[in-house]
């Protein structure tokens, strides 16, 4: 076992390069710089033989990105906030030409305005460019989704770009001792990407061909199909990860949820304070759990609707807003999942966290209390509730 | 084209690639047309700037006089504009 001292943007930068990246196109913007700065000091350093793409501007970054993984290459690129906005257009493109390619994204804020510091504005903003989108708790887990993300995006079932999301600064600049495998072990887990197109001249094909009325729409309905290949296909990468790492990953993480009557789910860093203030609460007899999804896209419905079916009340944890929509995006999803089932919990929305305001413990406690006294009363008593902000 | 004789998403090659080399060929754009281009063939002197200027390849060498390959053919009219001898007159397609 050897445990580096590495911060989320260094722990995706090692996965990267023990993942033999054939090829990295990318442009430096805060919380995401270290991760192609350590990665370029790799190339520089003939640590890695990746060919190494500088580019004046992320749309440039994406649009290499997807030349190169059209040619049957393994890409990585990586982006945060404004960068990933610039991105946009070239994102549904990637997808859409079903390029695997891995990126690691250091969410920030969206200007204006402007503002360096973590909330999941950027990669909200593009949930419907149908990438795969993951979500790391900490420095290792980043680690070890970078490596299995190309292991799911490559696989011939999914062929679908995957983002690997980690929160800016929270866990991008946070050092933390990282459990890394051996390079070797890495090689034998993820082998040479095996394409199902290439550029060959002796074999010439088209890529990128205009499709109008009569094709685009089944192109589409390819993706949806592939998306919903992505939950086998992480579960199946998740336990060969198992067995040769000895940890364990899936769609997502619960504590104490075996008799939960109060719950809080959400995304990345929160859900380790959370899980702390749920350990201290339950000991006081409290009963409240946590869901933490890795995977938000494909939104798991069948696997989310299990962990959360017993729950009386539950508070959504959103770090983004969608201005004018019924709830923030995650919590627009678990509602739109749970309104099926016989009994939904009582549900809450609670945005916090924008531009990187600190989610205090306190604060995660007040909200399992709201959740509890709406679990014995049975009444939401605010639908959204701005946690943090001042009036 | 009826849509049920074209595949479906299942059996598409995914991602829009077209696995079959040079089979735009197949698409026959000549239905574009508005305005076909007539030659006269008494008045050509084949001079083949309509051959230099057609921007689908779509003038056909012949040895006394050019002729139009309607298949693929748009009727955008530049081999008109440019025939000195104007020998070539864009009459309006009769569906």
């Amino acid at each position: 076992m050897t445990i580096l001292g590495m911060t989320g943007d260094e722990a995706i930068a090692y996965a990267v390069k023990q993942s033999k990246v054939d090829i990295v196109a990318a442009y430096p913007i805060t919380p995401q710089t270290i991760m192609v700065e350590r990665f370029s000091k790799y190339v520089a350093d003939g640590e890695v033989h990746t060919g190494y793409v500088c580019v004046e501007s992320e749309h440039s970054a994406m649009s290499a990105c997807v030349g190169a993984s059209l040619t049957g290459a393994r890409v990585f690129t990586a982006t945060a906030s404004q960068g990933l906005a610039l991105m946009h257009e070239i994102l549904y493109i990637a997808s859409g030409m079903r390029c695997p390619i891995v990126m690691g994204v250091a969410n920030r804020a969206l200007s204006a305005p402007l503002n360096i510091h973590g909330d999941h504005s950027d990669m909200m903003g593009s949930r419907d460019s149908g990438w795969v989108q993951i979500y790391a708790e900490n420095a290792q887990e980043a680690y070890d989704w970078t490596i299995m993300a190309f292991k799911i995006a490559e696989d011939k079932d999914v062929q679908l770009p995957v983002a690997v999301n980690l929160d800016g600064f929270i866990i991008s600049h946070c050092m933390e001792g990282v459990d890394v495998l051996e390079d070797h072990a890495v090689e034998k887990f993820l082998q040479t990407r095996k394409p199902l197109f290439t550029t060959d001249p002796e074999k010439p094909i088209t890529l990128g061909a205009m499709c109008l009325t009569d094709y685009y729409f089944e192109f589409k309905k390819q993706q949806v199909e592939a998306m919903q290949n992505v939950l086998g296909v992480l579960d199946r990468v998740c336990k060969k990860y198992k067995s040769t790492v000895g940890r364990n990953y899936g769609i997502l993480e619960t504590f104490g949820m075996e008799d939960a009557q109060a719950a809080i789910i959400c995304l990345g860093s929160t859900a380790g304070t959370a899980s702390e203030v749920a350990r201290k609460l339950r000991a006081q007899g409290k009963k409240v759990g946590v869901v933490k999804l890795w995977l938000y896209r494909p939104f798991p419905t069948e696997e989310v609707s299990a962990a959360l079916k017993h729950v009386k009340a539950l508070a959504v944890f959103d770090k983004a807003i969608s201005f004018g929509a019924p709830y923030g995006a995650l919590c627009s999803d678990v509602v739109s999942t749970l309104h099926t089932l016989k009994e939904s919990p009582k549900t809450f929305n609670v945005i916090y966290g924008l531009g990187g305001r600190d989610i205090q413990s306190s604060e995660i406690e007040l909200v399992f209390n709201e959740a509890l006294e709406t679990a014995k009363t049975g009444v939401v008593k605010e639908k959204t509730m701005f946690l943090g902000v001042r009036e | 084209m009826s849509s049920d004789k074209k595949p479906g998403w299942k059996s598409l090659p995914i991602g829009g690639v077209v696995l079959e080399p040079g089979s735009s060929r197949k698409y026959k754009t000549g239905d574009w047309r508005a305005f076909r281009p007539l030659v006269d063939k008494e008045k050509c002197v084949n001079c083949l700037l309509c051959w230099i200027y057609c921007p689908d390849s779509s003038i056909v060498r012949k040895e006394k006089c050019v002729e139009v390959n309607y298949d693929y053919c748009k009727g955008c009219g530049i081999c008109a504009h440019e025939c000195p001898k104007d020998a070539i007159k864009m009459v309006e397609e009769e569906k």
